[in-house]
């Protein structure tokens, strides 16, 4: 039996793609990924039509595929997440239909279901085989963990993986197994590493960052989560990062044994590890170059699967059993709603990832964010998009002092008798708009251009043209 | 206050803004470039206007690139350019 093909081409002809099928990618090569954009420049020269692009995320790299939508080859595109340099077409109006945004849990769940089946996946793999068992350990390409990927590789009808490391039959450490692989493409490079993993993600030196992460820190010691068996994600932004150093410190000082390390693991979860605040990493992408090495080195480091993650119809995800979750926000409303689509000027710059999967999952969810950011406060009446709806928020971390949901009233009594500045969401509000001003609402445009689909299936919001 | 020279005050940092000014042609004429035109635009226009009648200018150019400046900030560089701009060390 021979997978092997010697073109993208061929493969995507032996496939069987025709107009109106969905194709799909993952994006662990992040803003480094070559696949994408070689995949897509085959298939429209194949003269195939109308598909549906299904992405774990997009990033500024994939701009070609705004020639494929203005040529018709891309009808549809589902995303998690669309970096910024990409958002500003779709919020122009580039496709005629709203692109569909899920979360990293909701993408997955929905791939099994079959409510949003996958024709052809396209695997971008730092090591396989000639049979297909791949990695992303290994390779000039490594990217760490494949997570996203194994969804689409496990239900697609057809899987193509293309690597830039063709390895002898058995690649005995795989990600993805021969048993889903139907063809293997070797090329040049899969991507740029510079692009793939960052050398290292810096933890803020902004002053107020640092104070808004101390606080952070202080919150979740305040919270009563903060024992042995404590688990915790934080995203890879500066404050979020300084805050985990903070919260590293506190658990040495105190001998606090932990239990996990999730997410987007960046090399500062990796040093939680290895100095023992926690017993595993459990890990669906790797963000940097330490990652990526504790991944193949550290048997504790677990990589998963993006349903393993957060899915919210598996029988059970890790995030169920997460403690505790810092998240960013772009805006969030006097109801907790976040906003992580938009900017404030209404175009699409984001998107939940696991944001709303983390939020919902995890026993306290914190948003850390200053109380204005290049004069426009982070408190609005409601946000120009729900991303993550206000119910699964506990807790708003701002220099100006600590938010909690009214829901909790719990944590409230925790954080008031630590003596940390609790304050309303309301007279927070004001505070920041006593220093910036109040600003005036923006104009949304006339069509949708985007609707953001919550993890449960559920249209949370729609986001409106800009140009 | 007459504007004899051109000057210029601030940087194009996000949360500053960048204030030029120089003689002109009979009156003021205020231009405003902003980041966050659609939510301050107005305001950021009346605080400009305001410093220019504080320090009787009336006869000037002043253009004002704004990164999300504080109101405060925006009014000390343009206050900043106008004592440039007359001559003053």
């Amino acid at each position: 039996m021979n997978k092997l093909v010697t073109t993208i081409k061929e493969a995507v002809e032996l496939s069987g793609l025709k107009n109106g099928m969905t194709v799909s990618f993952h994006h662990h090569l992040r803003n480094g990924d070559y696949v994408l954009n070689m995949v897509m420049e085959e298939i429209a020269r194949l003269g195939i039509k109308d598909l549906t692009v299904n992405a774990s995320s997009l990033f500024d790299v994939h701009l070609p595929l705004i020639e494929h939508i203005k040529n018709g080859v891309v009808t549809n595109v589902s995303a998690d997440y669309i970096s910024g340099g990409l958002g500003r077409h779709f919020s122009c109006g580039v496709m005629e239909n709203p692109v569909s945004f899920r979360t990293h849990g909701g993408r997955p769940s929905d791939i099994i279901s079959g409510k949003t089946p996958i024709d052809v996946a396209f695997i971008a793999a730092p090591s396989c085989d000639p049979m297909g068992n791949c990695s992303g350990k290994y390779g000039k390409s490594a990217c760490g963990s494949l997570g996203y990927a194994m969804v689409d590789a496990m239900h697609a009808k057809k899987v193509v993986v293309i690597t830039d490391n063709l390895v002898k039959y058995p690649l005995a450490d795989w990600s993805i197994s021969e048993t889903n692989v139907d063809y293997v493409v070797s090329v040049e490079e899969i991507g740029d590493p510079k692009g793939i993993v960052s050398g290292t993600t810096k933890i803020t030196r902004d002053p107020v960052g640092l104070v808004m992460a101390s606080m952070a820190a202080k919150t979740i010691e305040a919270s009563g989560l903060l024992k042995d068996g404590f688990s915790f994600q934080t995203g890879a932004g500066g404050a979020s990062l300084a805050a985990a150093k903070f919260l590293k410190e506190i658990m040495l000082e105190k001998n606090i044994r932990g239990s996990f390390g999730l997410g987007g693991i960046t090399g500062y979860m990796v040093d939680m590890l290895n100095a023992g605040c926690f017993e595993k990493l459990l890990d669906v992408q790797c963000f940097d170059l330490s990652a990526v090495e504790s991944i193949k080195n550290n048997p504790n480091h677990m990589e998963i699967s993006a349903q393993h993650y957060a899915s919210p119809t598996a029988k059970s995800a890790v995030v169920d059993s997460l403690d505790v979750v810092i998240l960013g926000a772009t805006e969030i409303d006097t109801d907790f709603n976040v906003n992580v689509h938009t900017d404030s000027n209404g175009y699409i710059m984001g998107g939940s990832g696991g944001h709303s999967d983390t939020a919902a999952g995890a026993k306290l969810s914190m948003i850390i964010a200053p109380m204005f950011r290049a004069r426009l406060p982070i408190i609005t009446d409601r946000v120009n998009c729900i991303s993550t709806p206000g119910k699964d928020i506990d807790v708003l971390v701002t220099q100006g002092g600590i938010a909690v949901n009214p829901k909790n009233s719990e944590l409230k009594e925790r954080l008031v008798l630590s003596g940390l500045p609790v304050i309303s969401i309301e007279e927070l509000k004001e505070k920041t708009e006593r220093i910036t001003g109040k600003p005036e609402k923006i104009k949304k445009g006339d069509r949708v251009v985007a609707e953001v689909v919550g993890r449960n299936g559920e249209i949370l919001d729609e986001i409106y043209s800009v140009c | 206050m007459d504007i004899i020279k051109s000057a210029t005050a601030g940087t194009m940092e996000s949360s500053d803004a960048y204030v030029e000014i120089e003689p002109g042609n009979g009156k003021n004429e205020i231009s405003v470039e902003s980041v966050v035109w659609m939510q301050f635009g107005e305001k950021i226009r009346t605080a400009v206007e305001e410093v220019l009648n504080e320090l009787e200018v009336e006869n000037a150019k002043v253009r004002v690139v704004d990164r999300g400046a504080l109101e405060c900030v925006i009014r000390a560089r343009v206050e900043t350019a106008v004592l440039r701009g007359k001559g003053e060390k």
